[in-house]
């Protein structure tokens, strides 16, 4: 737990230097060597704002909706196989644990924004939950191909599956639709249409103050290290590589490219219309996902009987 | 195990009264969540970790989050007077009492029910995917059938013409003809 907020409030140094380094700029170089203390520090800062909560606000709800990100978040990082003994829980129902708590996280934006009672923040909370619910339709969707291939709901099991060669190859569609949706389903940019600065002032987190907001702002880059981890489980054989290094080594290294590559997406792509990103969703994602079950079901079936 | 079931159980009554009880449309909800995701850890401790799995992402996640949804676009708040105005103690007699000979019939068929006569057996999520496409087939298709029409009617309640909104594209339809 500490070892994922430790890389959670690491990752905001990282994405603010790397994305300078992007945007050709420096970026925070201050604070201690390389300004790698300019997180500890914005973080005894906002230790000690004060935490306001708006009088007009729906105050358990209000309280309530960070801590739901955070706890399902944390769950889903008990399924996730770091490597073959160093894990919480080997469920038979492992990545339909992991979709639960997605589909609970929803929750802690909606009610988040709705209990905000600010117009910004509810056209926020409605914008992500039509989003969210969308495209969790085919990110359960594009996992059916890697369980229909490794047979089972284990995530352990999944990764075991993947020796003979990594998901990412004959998967490549569902790949690629997994990493669309996890980026809609943490809300990062370029689908952070939730938190659209320029339209709504921040969404549904303009009334968070203190560590309520920072509780949202760390839930986000947890969030990235969840999805990274999972598609690195799913995809690309968890620990599993070449035997000179340790296989814990092989999994946060792919986990941190992953990393990265949230990171670039981030800096590079420019933010779509809201209407564009449902129909993308609805009109081209979908269709593609259910042909990619079709055709995975098809070579399975033709392999199974030949 | 047993304590575990109790547990969840009270959890899921004391939120199900709360559900009903409280006046504030969303709070009441909230605790219909919580009612679901303790059945869903009720179903788990009996050895239906599929069912369970799937009661957190069906109902809890996609099905309420709809009802919030529409919840907060109408914006229905404290709505104590109209209430009073349409459930009269007297529209509550007839379902009550039919909810009752319910219970009875429940209590009679359970009366000879032991425990130790029905272990818990675990059932993997493959079991029920193989009784669900062999012994059930109809009833999936059945239901498969049920949602597209589902889906049909939605569509033709929501199809309109297409309105440009935007005065940019407006113009642009414009020079368009």
């Amino acid at each position: 737990m500490i070892v994922v907020l430790t890389i959670a409030a690491g990752l905001i140094y990282v994405e603010r230097r790397l994305l300078a380094l992007f945007q050709d700029r420096r970026g925070p170089n201050r604070v201690g060597p390389f300004g790698v203390l300019q997180v500890v520090a914005d973080m005894v800062k906002i230790f000690f704002k004060e935490d306001w909560i708006p009088p007009f606000a729906d105050k358990a709800v209000f309280i309530m909706a960070p801590g739901i990100l955070i706890i399902s978040i944390f769950l889903t990082f008990a399924v996730i196989p770091f490597t073959d003994t160093f894990l919480v829980l080997d469920s038979n129902i492992g990545l339909l644990f992991f979709l639960g708590n997605s589909s609970l996280g929803v929750y802690s934006v909606v009610l988040g924004g709705w209990a905000s009672n600010n117009k910004y923040s509810l056209l926020g909370a409605i914008r992500a939950s039509a989003q969210m619910l969308t495209y969790e339709v085919f990110m359960g969707l594009s996992l059916v191909g890697v369980v229909m291939m490794a047979d089972s709901f284990s995530l352990r099991e999944i990764v075991l599956a993947q020796k003979g060669g990594w998901f990412v190859i004959p998967q490549f569609l569902g790949f690629l639709t997994f990493l669309i949706a996890g980026i809609a389903e943490t809300h990062r940019a370029p689908f952070d249409i939730p938190e659209a600065d320029g339209e709504l002032v921040a969404g549904y987190h303009s009334e968070y103050s203190g560590m309520k907001f920072g509780m949202f702002f760390v839930g986000e880059y947890m969030g990235v290290t969840m999805i990274s981890a999972l598609i690195t489980t799913l995809f690309l054989g968890g620990w599993l590589g070449p035997e000179f290094l340790p296989p814990a080594f092989w999994f946060f290294f792919k986990t941190g490219f992953f990393i990265c590559l949230f990171i670039l997406i981030r800096a590079s792509l420019p933010r779509p219309r809201y209407d564009q990103l449902m129909e993308a969703g609805w009109k081209v994602l979908l269709p593609l996902v259910l042909l990619n079950i079709l055709v995975t079901g098809a070579v399975l079936l033709f392999k199974h009987t030949s | 195990m047993n304590t575990i079931f109790y547990i969840t159980a009270a959890v899921a009554i004391i939120a199900s009264l709360m559900a009903i009880t409280n006046k504030n449309a969303i709070h009441a909800l909230l605790y219909l969540i919580l009612t679901l995701l303790s059945i869903s850890v009720i179903f788990y401790t009996l050895g239906a970790p599929f069912i369970a799995a799937l009661e957190v992402i069906v109902y809890a996640g996609a099905i309420m989050v709809l009802f919030i949804f529409v919840v907060m676009m109408l914006n229905v708040g404290l709505q104590e007077e109209v209430e009073n105005r349409w459930l009269t103690p007297r529209k509550f007699l007839i379902p009550s009492l039919l909810a009752a000979i319910l219970l009875i019939l429940f209590m009679i068929a359970l009366k000879d029910f032991r425990f130790e006569n029905h272990p818990a057996i675990d059932v993997a999520p493959k079991e029920v995917g193989i009784s669900l496409f062999t012994t059930y087939l109809i009833a999936v298709e059945l239901s498969a059938i049920l949602l597209l029409a589902g889906i049909v009617g939605a569509y033709h309640l929501g199809k309109q013409k297409k309105k440009v909104t935007h005065r940019f594209l407006v113009k642009q339809a414009r020079i368009k003809k």
